[in-house]
């Protein structure tokens, strides 16, 4: 793809994150694009969550820089990466069972009535946003003050993302948003970041489903053991290349064997004689 | 995550309208925990107006008395309850009344501090604490009861060493006629009825503004996230760190409100006041549905704890049981309370 002169929405250059004497990112550096899908690709342990979690503010690398539309930042929260456009779908949601819809949704940006010290949350404005955003992803609920522990797994899902977009107006995280889900509702979460893309936003997918980032994918970024194992546009790739790359190329080919191989030996056994 | 998701067919889900029953408006009041601590203080009160009736359980003096106990645990529990809302514990809250006390009397009677800086000086300090201790929380991630367990014999130590060395005993007295006729003597604990001093009414203000607070703020959502998930919260932009500190600084400052009430009633600070009060706020709360997980909790609860706790241990007086008793007696509440708290809060999940 090409993006002109534009600098990309977010650009993370040579993150280094450490957890003790554990290497979770060494040297790690993406870039987004606005209107672009950016997949995150590699086995559990490599480093994708620990990516993201520094990109959304939730954690401070310890080496490297986030640049936002070319400028050097430095998130200290969460809540700094909201004030420049970048919502997160955190893989447990972070949403509240115990607390109602509406509250949930507008968490940590309650809209406010009154003067002064006299400031309160406006409960009913609350709502009406909950169920505009909620009705664009196509969640119909009849009670905002609903605790959200009340609702399907699915619903959940959708909320968090439905959260996500109406923060998130320059870039939405989205971390494996698709695994818990069946393929109707996955069909839908996907159905989102291309409309997400469209409207000019950019995209990180976090998936293991090789079927669920293709398609949507504009370029692909392959973790492994913290660091940058390949990255790929989307015109260079199928699926089985896909595969043998999140797998880990050359540990795939030999898994790949080694399951031929067993195979082949309970194929044996199973002969009589 | 519950992965509650294989229950439902996935193509329904997305786009079917939720799918929640109707419940009777009886059983959504009967699921909130203040009724239940309601019904439990309308059964002691009725048990010691019949066993108490006769001795003065029932008279002005005698309702008077147990409101007056319920405000000495209701102003710090109040606070308490939000800050386990919060999902943090506050052990040094009873030391910290004994404190504020020792700065407010040695302050009017060594140092000849008019009151107004006295009680000006108490409050910064116990705001100070309460700021560092929150802040010791949530930078190291020590569990909030062992730092303020430190703070338990930190600062009673401090009250009996700063007495003991300043006066060369363990109370001052003489607080009454160092203050005179001081307008600050009439608002911490002007008399409203024989027994109930303004104590009560800061109580009544204090409980009204925490409900508020909690219920119709962002400050009061910032602070039943903080509690629920403290991850979840920072993740939706809650700056979980800042509303933990405030709640321990708000905390601290309710001890010092509750020590120039005592203080200025009694004439006298003590080192060893507000000792087990710790321990009381936190009675107060459970009983009123206060989870100590954190999360979910009441105000209005608290104030009902409160007062259970006043009329048990008005009511025990009246009744003429030995007042060894009384300790028994919380220690039994306590262990009722949350068990019919805990049956609510199963069903109320369950639907």
């Amino acid at each position: 793809m090409s993006h002109g002169a534009a600098p990309p929405v977010i650009e993370a250059r040579a993150i280094g994150k450490y957890f003790g004497n554990v290497v979770a990112l060494q040297d790690v550096s993406v870039r987004v694009h606005a209107g672009e899908v950016v997949c995150l690709l590699g086995d559990n342990g490599a480093g994708k969550s620990t990516l993201i979690k520094i990109l959304s503010g939730f954690e401070r690398p310890d080496s490297g820089t986030i640049a936002i539309d070319g400028v050097p930042v430095n998130f200290a929260s969460p809540r700094d990466a909201f004030a420049s456009g970048i919502a997160t779908v955190y893989q447990d949601l972070a949403i509240l069972p115990e607390m109602s819809i509406s509250r949930n949704f507008m968490l940590g940006m309650e809209p406010l009535k009154g003067i002064g010290p006299f400031r309160f949350f406006d409960e009913a404005k609350a709502g009406a946003i909950a169920r505009v955003e909620l009705a664009k992803i196509g969640i119909q609920v009849n009670h905002l003050n609903q605790k959200v522990g009340t609702m399907s797994g699915g619903e959940r899902q959708s909320l968090a993302i439905a959260r996500a977009e109406y923060r998130g107006a320059r870039l939405l995280i989205l971390d494996e948003p698709t695994s818990a889900l069946g393929v109707n509702e996955a069909a839908i979460v996907l159905r989102h970041v291309i409309r997400a893309r469209s409207h000019g936003r950019g995209v990180v997918f976090i998936t293991h489903n090789v079927r669920h980032a293709l398609p949507i994918g504009d370029r692909f970024v392959i973790l492994s053991r913290g660091r940058v194992a390949g990255e790929y546009a989307r015109a260079d790739l199928d699926e089985t290349t896909l595969n043998r790359l999140m797998g880990g190329g050359a540990e795939f080919d030999a898994l790949q064997r080694e399951l031929a191989e067993l195979n082949a030996q309970l194929a044996r056994a199973d002969l009589p004689g | 995550m519950p992965s509650d998701t294989p229950h439902h067919d996935a193509a329904q889900v997305a786009l079917a309208p939720s799918r929640l029953r109707h419940v009777s408006l009886v059983r959504r009041i009967g699921d909130r925990p203040e009724v239940g601590a309601a019904i439990g203080l309308a059964v002691v009160w009725l048990f010691f107006a019949a066993v108490g009736g006769g001795s003065g359980f029932l008279t002005a003096r005698g309702t008077a008395s147990y409101l007056d106990v319920a405000t000495q645990v209701g102003i710090i529990g109040t606070t308490v309850t939000l800050l386990l809302i919060g999902g943090e514990f506050d052990l040094s809250i009873g030391s910290m009344v004994g404190f504020s006390g020792m700065i407010i009397a040695l302050g009017v009677t060594q140092a000849g501090w008019p009151l107004w800086l006295s009680l000006l000086v108490a409050l910064l300090f116990s705001l100070g604490y309460g700021w560092a201790v929150g802040t010791l929380v949530v930078r190291t991630g020590i569990a909030s009861f062992i730092v303020t367990l430190g703070g338990l014999f930190l600062l009673r130590g401090a009250t009996i060493g700063f007495s003991r060395t300043i006066a060369n005993q363990p109370y001052i007295g003489g607080v009454r006629k160092a203050v005179g006729n001081d307008l600050l003597v009439r608002v911490f604990s002007g008399e409203l009825i024989p027994g109930l001093n303004a104590g009560f009414a800061w109580w009544l203000g204090i409980m009204a503004v925490g409900a508020v607070v909690l219920t119709r703020t962002r400050f009061g959502n910032w602070v039943l996230a903080a509690g629920g998930s403290p991850s979840a919260a920072r993740a939706s932009g809650v700056p979980v760190a800042r509303v933990k500190i405030i709640l321990f600084m708000a905390v601290a400052a309710s001890g010092t409100l509750l020590a120039a009430v005592q203080v200025l009633s009694i004439g006298s600070a003590d080192s060893f006041r507000g000792q087990g009060k710790e321990f009381e706020a936190a009675i107060t709360a459970v009983i009123g549905g206060t989870s100590l997980a954190g999360g979910a909790g009441s105000i209005i609860g608290t104030a009902i704890g409160a007062l259970t706790l006043g009329v048990v241990r008005q009511g025990l007086f009246f009744a003429g049981v030995d007042f060894d008793w009384y300790q028994a007696v919380l220690g039994l509440m306590l262990l009722v309370a949350v068990l019919i708290n805990q049956r609510v809060r199963t069903k109320a999940r369950r639907g």
